[in-house]
């Protein structure tokens, strides 16, 4: 996997660090990345907000056994790990007050790759308009402490349903955590739902099948290894002319190579039989496989419109008509699909590219808002990936890579395996409520923001 | 003794098979073994398994792969406390090899297990001529400064020179391309129907790939994603404009085209008892019904080299009271388009059976749209060892997608006048 990144090498080291700082260059830094064992979050989280903070009330006790110290105010001396502001209470712009009161001070405070979660509730859920200005107002605070942090640290907000507070600790955990690196500047919505935290914190994915398209290599590789790594059994799917490092992969998390091409007309069917067959049924379905065929779209002919379309778009929805079905994904299954910073900011030279990738959105949009998927606790959400060192990107030149590298607020490039983490998290049976949502692993990007 | 029961075969992997001196000129026959086993592994799931056995070999050996087959396992996702050994049977291994761990897994000795095969003729070993090689042991064994000049003295330059091994009949001197041509004359076959044969070959070979067959059969290696000497665009002017290579004079028949080329490549077949297949999520695409070998004296001129097949086959359909003609499909192995034609024509003859096999009639003729019907030997390919597990492994799954109880008829001639077959039913 490609992970040089020199120059946030060069800036870590004694010169770099003095030559960064006098020249105002950015200055990232190494990402706190989960590994099994490790803690949740480096250092006491701040929790306070607005009121009687409901949402930090029914998330307390869930958040301390998942290993996090929660203090009231900053302790003498220590560095935070995290702040967890809560403004469900809000009811108008001025209580926004109680966010800068709790938050401006502890900014300050925070230690290397510190997190930030704002809690507030949904805009269009509030009773006056009063409200759903200050409950909107959330995302423009998280948007810009996310650009004014340093050192690794992001800001994320998550929005919560009245009375189902405690669905929202997988989120909050995941942010808090080092599986959330490269998320950063993003707004999470929680629907209803139960407090749900897995069994196994270490495994999440325990007991459950999972089949990854685009498998082969690249960011696909690394979702199969992050949801075996959580306890998920991998059927790893790529086309037959990937097979061979298609099978060190499925060797490698110990899952099942499965060569197709999934806008084969029995695509769904193949991947629906084999997870039955071999493992018993199917419960996560990751939607990876995409191709590029970048051109001008003055210069875009039909061949190189279609076969990304196809691949891209077409497949999924084709495949889910088999793997969406009645018989298809077992009751509580999650659907992931890969979009694309293309998709949400467009990019020159990838109309057919974002094409593609804007549909995956508008997929999410739509299977979110199926009752019968619903019904059956079915899940369906989407990652956006920015710039992510992969073999593709390091083809880029030298020039265009450095500046879409830095066009963040972590001033870096993100990995495959920061895809893959946020993948695994609406894989995890702890979000049963998180559904619909486009969650961009970008660091921030300033594209599209 | 427990009492027997059925093998199942479960699936293959190949990898595509390349040319002499193509694109796995570099790769050594554990190499592509290795590469073999790991997409078998991958497809089946069985990373960190502890399979029965794994029993394959190679034609063409180095010295050094004394333990081929082991090393490969251990070069694989296979749980390292998996057995293994080598065979060998000429171009018969990868069938015999088959044979073997469906007799061990019938009678109860093993639950699971990898028959497979890899031959390289571009990584061959290179042999020193004997005499250089006896001078070159005298100068190792030589213990003083004195006996060591003593040996060395008695080098000459005229002993230089190397040897690379030929498909070459050691008695006889022979290419299997000749010994071949002896028999195409005797049996009358012609250019014409060599010419066809190899040219439905390449087009069912080029169909299947296109139907997507081979998409749970192959695991590209080293770029090739498809048999390399595939020509899917073969014509019949194109097969007949090809120089003989083979026989001489205006009645010589065989080609480049109708033989099979020098070939690398690699195979493996998983076979296993059907409560392990069961307890693994896989399902049995056929059961091994039964093997056969035999060889014939070709030393004499009594008999061609590569017909022992035609002796086998009656055989094993006599013990299991079958005709020639209850089969849905068969596969016989395209040495050269004239060993399949010779040995349907020997079947055929009211004399060869009468007095070669002793039956009072003729096996008689097969239908031909049943014969070799994802491409053969011709099109594909012959790693020599290899040849054995490609056939099962796609014979398999097609009498799978033909329905429960379709027979398959499996027929591989061998060099030193041996023949290997066998039969497959579908589960």
């Amino acid at each position: 996997m490609p992970r040089s990144d020199g120059y946030t090498s060069f800036v870590n080291s004694g010169l770099g660090r003095r030559l960064a700082s006098s020249l105002g260059l950015p200055q990232p830094v190494p990402l706190r990345r989960y590994s099994p064992g490790a803690p949740l979050v480096e250092g006491p989280v701040l929790v306070g907000g607005h009121d009687d903070t409901p949402a930090v009330g029914a998330l307390r006790d869930g958040l301390a056994a998942a290993g996090a110290e929660l203090v009231d105010t900053v302790p003498d001396g220590a560095r935070l790990g995290g702040v967890v502001v809560d403004l469900t209470a809000a009811r108008a712009p001025e209580d926004l007050e109680s966010l800068r009161a709790t938050l401006g001070p502890a900014l300050k405070r925070l230690g290397r790759c510190a997190r930030v979660v704002v809690v507030g509730r949904h805009p269009e859920a509030a009773a006056t308009v009063a409200q759903r200005a200050a409950r909107r107002a959330l995302e423009g605070i998280t948007r810009s402490v996310g650009k004014e942090l340093r050192a690794g640290a992001t800001a994320n907000l998550v929005l919560v349903t009245e009375g189902s507070e405690a669905a929202a600790l997988g989120t909050v955990t995941f942010l808090l955590s080092g599986r959330s690196a490269y998320v950063d500047g993003q707004v999470f919505r929680v629907g209803e739902g139960e407090a749900a935290a897995p069994a196994d914190a270490e495994r999440p994915l325990a007991g459950k099948v999972a089949v990854v398209t685009g498998a082969a290599r690249g960011i696909g590789a690394d979702i199969a290894r992050t949801l075996h790594r959580d306890g998920a059994t991998v059927v790893c799917v790529d086309v037959p002319a990937a097979g061979a490092s298609l099978a060190t992969v499925a060797n490698g998390v110990g899952g099942t190579a499965l060569q197709l091409d999934v806008t084969a007309a029995d695509a769904g069917a193949r991947i629906l039989e084999h997870a039955r067959t071999r493992h018993g049924g199917l419960d996560v379905v990751v939607h990876n496989a995409g191709i590029t065929r970048d051109k001008l779209l003055a210069n875009t002919d039909a061949d190189r419109w279609d076969s990304v379309v196809r691949v891209n778009l077409l497949s999924i929805l084709a495949m889910n008509e088999t793997l969406l079905a009645k018989d298809g994904v077992r009751e509580g299954g999650r659907v992931v699909l890969v979009s694309s910073i293309a998709g949400i900011a467009g990019n020159r030279g990838q109309a057919n590219y974002a094409a593609s990738k804007a549909g995956v959105i508008g997929l999410v949009d739509g299977y979110a808002d199926d009752r019968a998927l619903r019904r059956r606790g079915i899940t369906v959400n989407a990652v956006a990936p920015g710039f992510i060192e992969t073999e593709m990107t390091a083809r880029i030149p030298l020039g265009t890579r450095e500046v879409g590298r830095r066009l963040n607020s972590l001033a870096q490039g993100g990995l495959p395996v920061d895809v893959a983490e946020a993948i695994a998290f609406f894989a995890g049976d702890a979000q049963a409520a998180v559904s619909g949502n486009v969650v961009r692993v970008c660091g921030q990007s300033l594209l599209g923001a | 003794m427990p009492t027997t029961r059925r093998a199942a075969v479960l699936g293959g992997n190949r990898i595509p098979f390349a040319r002499q001196f193509g694109p796995y000129a570099e790769a050594s026959n554990q190499d592509m073994l290795t590469a073999t086993l790991e997409g078998l592994v991958a497809r089946h799931g069985l990373a960190g398994e502890r399979v029965g056995e794994v029993v394959a070999g190679a034609v063409i050996k180095h010295s050094r792969d004394f333990n081929l087959t082991r090393e490969a396992v251990l070069g694989s996702s296979l749980a390292p406390d998996t057995p293994a050994y080598d065979i060998q049977q000429a171009c018969g291994t990868g069938l015999e090899a088959t044979i073997l761990v469906a007799n061990k897994i019938a009678l109860g000795q093993a639950e699971s297990a990898i028959a497979g095969g890899v031959d390289s003729a571009s990584d061959a070993p290179i042999v020193v001529p004997e005499r250089l090689r006896r001078k070159l042991l005298r100068l190792s064994r030589a213990k003083t400064p004195a006996d060591r000049a003593r040996a060395a003295i008695t080098l000459r330059p005229t002993d230089l020179g190397i040897q690379v091994p030929a498909a070459t009949e050691p008695r006889t001197g022979m290419s299997m391309g000749q010994h071949m041509a002896i028999t195409a004359a005797r049996w009358g076959v012609t250019r014409e129907a060599q010419d066809e044969l190899a040219l439905a070959s390449h087009q069912h070979l080029a169909a299947a790939y296109e139907r997507g067959f081979f998409d749970d059969l192959v695991t590209p290696y080293l770029g090739l994603t498809r048999d390399q000497n595939l020509r899917p665009d073969t014509t019949l002017e194109k097969l007949g404009s090809l120089r003989t290579a083979f026989g001489s004079g205006p009645d010589a028949t065989m080609t480049a085209g109708n033989s099979t080329p020098l070939s690398d490549g690699a195979s493996a077949v998983l076979l296993g008892s059907q409560e392990w297949a069961a307890a693994h999520g896989l399902t049995p695409l056929a059961w091994f019904v039964d093997g056969e070998t035999a060889a014939v004296d070709h030393l004499g001129g009594e008999e061609g080299l590569l017909m022992a097949p035609a002796y086998a086959v009656p055989r094993m359909l006599a013990r299991q009271g079958l005709t020639l003609q209850d089969f849905d499909l068969y596969e016989i192995h395209e040495a050269f388009a004239a060993t399949v034609l010779s040995t349907l024509a020997a079947w055929e003859s009211p004399e060869f059976c009468r007095e070669r096999l002793g039956l009072e009639a003729p096996l008689g003729s097969i239908d031909r749209s049943r014969l070799n019907v994802n491409g053969s030997s011709l099109a594909a390919g012959h790693p020599f060892a290899a040849t054995g597990g490609r056939i099962v492994a796609s014979l398999a799954k097609q009498l799978h997608e033909k329905g429960s109880g379709a027979r398959g008829l499996i027929s591989i001639c061998a060099a030193g006048g041996q023949g290997v077959v066998a039969i497959l039913e579908a589960a």
